[in-house]
């Protein structure tokens, strides 16, 4: 215990509540105040109202819905993919190639989304890979952005896997597919569910680099919650941006449920 | 002799069933394959676009016309002062914040520590949005203002300056310093804070003395991954939607988007890349130091 006296700990609490509370907990409460609200002109909004939800769950927010939803999960089940490959295959090479492999791999979190994007549009609007104006952009570039958190996560818990379990498992005549699948990704399995939560949560939420590629038939909820606010529909859009967290917090919940499952074993 | 020493070694190599040196450099192809279409080779179309001005040719002529416009250099200043201050701020933060969740802690230390980690989950864009109703022309506090004075407006008008940005970053990326700080001071062993407390010696002399040289290697490395983030923030920005307040990223989208001037965007495209993963490069190498 740091403070003794109990008048100078009461101090130290309100001091943390008072930057706190405005700071972090007020700005997701006055989202969700504003959502069901229909005028915000004094302390608090007035208008209480159903209606934004009902436009934020139908027509085009519900398509912008299972566009992020399907954006994300395609994008992070690629991400985990060649993350996952790339972290095992590197902790097999040697020091001077791994670091390497790392360094490349990790390099899409230095490179700002709105370059990623750039990069992306220029890419495939030209041959031999025409994807502008399909789906395939917006996942293509979520999946760069995101490989990188994936890596990183499982090549930390590679880095620590005791090597005696694959070692022992092969030097009982288990073929290196079957050492992977019994041994090596089950024990990975927490720091790949993490990843994987981590992974989804950001390609939910990616703006930067969707607002360059997106095409006007797949237009994922980020975008749907900056147009809204764009043309002043602050209350619609805080409502779009409700469900765009409760989806995101549902499904983050799913993935931990898959963890501690996992780590019970 | 050397055939009975290699006899006594342990056999080298690995056990039958691990991929060999030279089979693992083959693994490895495939995924470095895929990064290299969808990420290296767009990049490197980037840099060449960058150097091919629309009237054809080879010049460094677009990096020329960028760096000598004013645009540029504005929002050059603006992104680099933005990013310097946000750290700042969530490195003071912060360190504030988790010294209490830490070593003053209180019923529901617990349940704060998760809610920063959810908090990390959410866009930004939120962060900014959410400012408009607490800090907007109608928002909460010149409501509360307006109701408690009379006055026909409130004093807070500053959302669409840089600093409602500076603001919106702060808020948003203060808890990416906290969580390597809740890290570090969990295996920080209590013992040495009590045994100074019993020498005598106050809180801030034990924060500035016993927890701070154990916390710099955190600080140090969620101060410069905030700072790479900051330099790269672009939703914030973008929902600020002022006209005054202009970013690289922002220049980068601009420019390509709103403009169709592609040698431009690629030129300030290149420009941030450098910066930011010159930075991201100092935070490995402060990161992998201070072994976290």
């Amino acid at each position: 215990m740091l403070v003794h006296s109990r008048r100078a700990r009461r101090a130290v609490w309100a001091v943390f509540l008072v930057l706190f509370l405005p700071l972090f907990a007020l700005p997701l409460l006055v989202v969700l105040a504003a959502s069901f609200a229909t005028h915000w002109s004094g302390v608090l909004p007035s208008g209480p109202t159903g209606a934004h939800y009902r436009a934020a769950t139908h027509g085009e927010a519900l398509q912008a819905l299972t566009t992020s939803l399907v954006t994300a999960s395609t994008a992070s089940v690629l991400a985990l993919a060649a993350g996952t490959w790339a972290a095992l295959a590197a902790a097999a090479l040697k020091r001077r190639y791994r670091r390497v492999l790392d360094a490349l791999f990790v390099l899409p979190v230095a490179v700002p989304s709105v370059v990623v994007g750039l990069a992306t549009l220029v890419a495939f609007s030209q041959p031999p890979f025409l994807l502008n104006g399909t789906r395939w952009i917006v996942i293509a570039a979520h999946t760069v952005l995101v490989t990188a958190f994936a890596h990183q996560s499982v090549a930390a818990a590679a880095a620590r896997l005791d090597p005696a379990y694959a070692q022992a498992a092969a030097s009982l005549g288990a073929r290196p597919a079957r050492v992977l699948w019994t041994v090596q990704l089950p024990l990975l399995l927490p720091s790949l569910t993490a990843a994987a939560g981590l992974c989804f949560a950001l390609s939910m939420g990616e703006l930067s680099a969707t607002m360059m590629l997106y095409p006007p038939d797949w237009t994922p909820l980020p975008v749907l919650v900056y147009a809204a606010t764009d043309r002043g529909a602050l209350f619609t859009g805080s409502a779009v941006a409700v469900v765009l967290m409760t989806a995101t917090l549902l499904v983050l919940l799913a993935v931990s449920r898959i963890r501690t499952k996992a780590s019970y074993r | 002799m050397s055939e009975a020493v290699a006899a006594v070694r342990p056999r080298r190599g690995r056990p039958r069933g691990l991929p060999r040196p030279s089979t693992a450099l083959l693994w490895a192809l495939p995924p470095t394959a895929l990064l290299a279409v969808v990420f290296l080779y767009p990049l490197a179309l980037v840099v060449r676009q960058s150097v091919h001005p629309d009237t054809g040719g080879t010049s460094l002529q677009p990096y020329a016309d960028v760096l000598a416009s004013g645009a540029f250099r504005e929002a050059l200043w603006t992104t680099v002062w933005l990013a310097l201050a946000s750290t700042a701020g969530c490195l003071v933060l912060g360190f504030a914040l988790a010294l209490v969740i830490a070593f003053v802690p209180f019923p529901g230390a617990r349940a704060v520590s998760r809610f920063v980690d959810v908090f990390l989950s959410f866009p930004s864009f939120l962060i900014t949005l959410a400012l408009v109703f607490v800090y907007g022309t109608a928002g909460l506090a010149n409501g509360l203002w307006t109701d408690l004075t009379g006055a026909a407006e409130g004093p807070f008008r500053f959302l669409t300056t840089p600093w409602g940005v500076l603001l919106a970053e702060i808020t948003y990326f203060t808890p990416f310093v906290m969580r390597p700080l809740l890290a570090a001071f969990s295996q920080l062993d209590t013992a040495q804070v009590e045994v100074a407390g019993s020498l005598g010696a106050r809180a801030p002399m034990i924060v500035r003395r016993v927890i701070l040289p154990e916390a710099l290697p955190a600080l140090a490395a969620g101060g410069s991954l905030v700072l790479v983030l900051c330099l790269n923030e672009f939703g914030i920005v973008l929902f600020t939607g002022a006209k005054d307040v202009t970013t690289l990223p922002m220049l980068v989208y601009g420019k390509a988007i709103l403009e169709s001037d592609y040698p431009g965007a690629c030129v300030v495209a290149v420009v941030n890349v450098l910066i930011s993963v010159g930075l991201y490069g100092l935070y490995r190498v402060v990161s992998r130091r201070a072994g976290a």
